[in-house]
């Protein structure tokens, strides 16, 4: 039974792996690597790691994974749709290579290297092993001090995070503001300003001095068309 | 099942979260390879735990978890960084570190 177990897990890991490296569409790739997270968690209860388990899936498919889906729709809306696909050429091939050689070592490291229980079942344990009871007990007493540095890391990781992906200029777009004084309130109505006079007159009031006076503003009857 | 069985599938994994790591562009995926080969290294700790019948590895593994949810954090608030400022999503075109 635990054999199946063993397998039908062990496969869903491998293709979920597949998955994510093999799949164009990011967002498919994360759904991949939480099909991937769950079948690792499966093969953790098989090794009586129950605490882990439950931790990586509430925290990894759980909450990561959230993070992941939420910044893959916050960037694939942006100028930059297309996602670039994978490299291409000599540097593939070299990439392929270089990783069947690291599995063959791997492999070769692993189950090449005569430790007789590697073969076996697994030393017998306690019944409490890979409880949330015995692992707390753990975390507070011989690993106490790993525990706070994962803390502190955790904080600083968090406080690093907002600094990054804030807003550099503030959070308030610098969109120019309309001046309104006193005189806007008080003068009539066909009585133009200065700044008007010289748009109307094509931005050049004193383009010769030659000109005659008020030779580039608008008539009163052009004035009253545009102020209706 | 046999212990050696898990680490087979741990080195599996690791080897296709390096190809995938060296082979796609996209950080967002790369980021989710770094994640396989975590998992991979995790499910050989907890192999080599279960192995010895010690809790040790199993402290150690959620360690990592927790290593693995900071680079998470902060490699996401670089991409999203990288999307604020209209950088293209790929690490072919960021450049900008060259000395």
């Amino acid at each position: 039974m635990a054999a199946v177990f063993f397998f039908v897990a062990a496969t869903g890991a491998i293709a979920g792996a597949i998955g994510v490296v093999t799949m164009r569409n990011s967002f498919y790739a994360v759904l991949a690597l939480v099909g991937h997270l769950l079948s690792l968690a499966a093969l953790f209860l098989l090794l009586r790691a129950q605490f882990v388990a439950a931790a990586q899936v509430i925290v990894y498919a759980g909450a990561v994974m959230v993070l992941y889906v939420f910044v893959v729709s916050y960037v694939s809306v942006g100028p930059h749709q297309s996602t670039p696909g994978p490299v291409a050429g000599g540097a593939r091939v070299l990439a392929y290579l270089f990783a069947f050689v690291l599995a063959a070592e791997l492999m070769i490291a692993m189950l090449g290297n005569g430790l007789e229980a590697v073969g076996g079942d697994g030393a017998p344990y306690d019944p409490g092993f890979g409880t949330p009871g015995a692992i707390g007990s753990l975390l507070l007493t011989k690993f106490l001090f790993p525990f706070e540095a994962a803390s502190f890391l955790l904080l600083i990781a968090a406080v690093g995070a907002v600094v990054l992906a804030r807003r550099r200029d503030g959070g308030i777009d610098p969109a120019p503001q309309p001046v309104l004084s006193v005189m806007d309130l008080v003068r009539d109505e066909r009585m133009g300003t200065m700044a008007e006079g010289v748009e109307a007159g094509g931005g050049r009031p004193a383009a010769g001095a030659t000109a005659p006076l008020g030779a580039g503003l608008p008539s009163v009857a052009e004035r009253e068309r545009q102020a209706r | 099942m046999a212990i050696g069985w898990y680490l087979a599938v741990s080195a599996l994994i690791f080897t296709i979260g390096a190809a995938g790591v060296m082979t796609r562009r996209n950080p967002l995926v790369v980021l989710l390879c770094l994640e396989l080969m975590l998992n991979a290294a995790n499910l050989a700790l907890i192999a080599f735990s279960r192995m010895y019948g010690n809790g040790d590895g199993q402290i150690f593994a959620i360690i990592v978890l927790v290593v693995a949810a900071c680079e998470v954090t902060v490699g996401l608030g670089v991409i999203v960084a990288m999307a604020r400022r209209n950088v293209p999503i790929d690490v072919d075109e960021l450049r900008e570190l060259h000395g």
